[in-house]
């Protein structure tokens, strides 16, 4: 666990040397608050809730979570370093763990600094504070669900960009799954329980039910369960480009 | 006195092809191995397998009784080791790396302050300890991989051509650490500078074509004209394999 923490502290600092992390957290909360006020018409809404803030969530993680996942390990196969990390002692599961962890943390500091829309909303109204932090707690694990799905897409790879690249489009298709188009696609060509099956993966329904204030353990344990297999496949990943 | 580090009928294959077969020597406290051979001789490969990188294929590699792949956090912490090219966390300073590895070697307190004067003065780091690995020349990025491999005072040493980059005068400095540092540690070096091997080394081992060809002391081995004996043996591998 000690290990965990080391590797954790040390990659949450890293982000911090190069410009990544300022340009991560300005995009981020401009595009946050941009689409809030212009495509989801926080005012027109006329509610004081943040659910028009909360619905862009997954469409913005899908681009800016791979952005952060792509050099978890990509960058230790690039560079070679991942000789380096492997001779101290140190299991791969640790350091799979710590790297999550440091960009999942990154993730929530992100998050956390959006609080001037809460602020703004409790100024405007009474809002349901409940709700919020709900939504807020269920941003962030499912921020953490695209992160384990960046960091395997990481693993798999040497270069930055195919991380990129790889982590955005298994995402998306995890957000997609869910949406009525797809759907009707699926039940015309799968059976009604499979269909049914791909549609309980998405991100999408799940998240917008946290959003409406229907925080569900299923939900969580939804995120936590698809957290939980992607570190553990990105482990095998690094596992077998190490005895490759 | 037992051998620090035992390799037992070493091989790793990848798909069909064989980077090292059936490899086997050992090597005790205060003896400095020369390992040497081509381009692709498999040295690398079976340093990687002892610092517990590679998994083999075949045959076991024991550090301090210990085998590596089978438990590879306690041979771990008994091994220092630099990887070919000296790979580093660019964004890193060396002040930051240092401290990084002696957390998870959990050296800490008085000890750590203790050695991390030590590494920095005998690898003449001071001058660059806070900046950037990214911007140090390529001499003192593999004096800052050293430091990582010697830090915690290792009873094994690994070097992956740990003087490739350095200028003479580097080269002498880290050759004279090493002399030093076997007193108490079995240490295995790769090298393509035969000349470093009959300064330094107490014992050189030749592989080519992924098998030993030579094991004996470099004045032994190199009695003639030291790349002429390379070329011999190494070249000799190949024209007996293709017979």
């Amino acid at each position: 666990m000690r290990s965990v923490l080391i590797v954790a502290r040390r990659e949450f600092v890293g982000y911090f040397t190069s410009p990544l992390a300022y340009i991560f957290l300005c995009l981020f909360l401009v595009l946050a608050g941009a689409l809030t006020f212009y495509l989801g018409g926080f005012f027109e809404r006329g509610q004081a809730d943040l659910e028009a803030f909360f619905a862009f969530h997954p469409w913005l993680y899908l681009f800016l979570i791979p952005a952060l996942a792509m050099r978890l390990w990509a960058e230790e196969h690039g560079s070679g370093t991942l000789e380096l990390l492997a001779s101290w002692p140190l299991t791969t599961a640790e350091a799979v763990i710590g790297k999550f962890l440091a960009a999942w943390l990154f993730a929530g500091l992100a998050l956390a600094l959006t609080f001037p829309m809460w602020l703004t909303v409790s100024w405007l109204g009474e809002p349901d504070d409940g709700v919020i932090a709900a939504a807020y707690l269920g941003s962030w694990v499912m921020a953490g669900g695209y992160l384990a799905i960046g960091s395997l897409a990481s693993a798999m790879t040497r270069s930055q960009v195919v991380a990129f690249v790889l982590a955005a489009a298994f995402s998306f298709l995890f957000v997609m799954s869910g949406l009525e188009v797809v759907q009707g696609v699926l039940r015309g060509l799968l059976p009604q329980d499979l269909a049914s099956a791909v549609a309980s993966l998405s991100f999408l329904t799940r998240f917008q039910a946290i959003t409406q204030g229907a925080l569900e353990a299923s939900d969580l344990a939804f995120f936590v369960l698809l957290i939980v297999s992607a570190l553990t496949l990105t482990g095998l990943v690094v596992d077998l480009k190490k005895a490759a | 006195m037992p051998a620090i580090v035992e390799i037992d009928g070493l091989g790793k294959r990848f798909g069909p092809l064989w980077a090292v077969r059936d490899l086997g020597f050992s090597l005790r406290k205060g003896e400095i191995l020369g390992f040497l051979g081509p381009n692709g001789a498999g040295k690398s490969t079976t340093m990687r397998m002892i610092a517990g990188f590679l998994t083999p294929s075949e045959g076991r590699a024991l550090v301090c009784g210990v085998d590596v792949a089978a438990e590879p956090l306690p041979a771990k912490r008994a091994i220092g080791y630099l990887p070919e090219g000296a790979p580093l966390y660019g964004d890193m300073t060396p002040a930051g790396l240092i401290a990084f590895v002696a957390r998870l070697r959990r050296l800490g307190g008085a000890d750590y302050r203790r050695r991390r004067e030590w590494v920095a003065e005998c690898l003449g780091l001071a001058q660059v300890w806070r900046r950037p690995i990214d911007t140090l020349s390529k001499g003192f990025k593999r004096r800052v991989g050293l430091a990582q491999a010697v830090l915690h005072d290792p009873k094994v040493l690994i070097l992956d051509e740990p003087t490739d980059g350095l200028d003479p005068n580097q080269k002498h400095e880290v050759r004279g650490l090493l002399r030093e540092m076997a007193k108490d540690k079995a240490i295995l070096v790769s090298t393509h500078a035969l000349e470093e091997v009959t300064a330094v080394c107490t014992r050189a081992i030749i592989v080519a074509e992924g098998r030993i060809v030579a094991d004996d002391s470099p004045r032994g081995l190199f009695a003639d004209e030291p790349e002429a004996v390379f070329r011999r043996l190494t070249l000799g591998a190949r024209a007996a394999e293709a017979g």
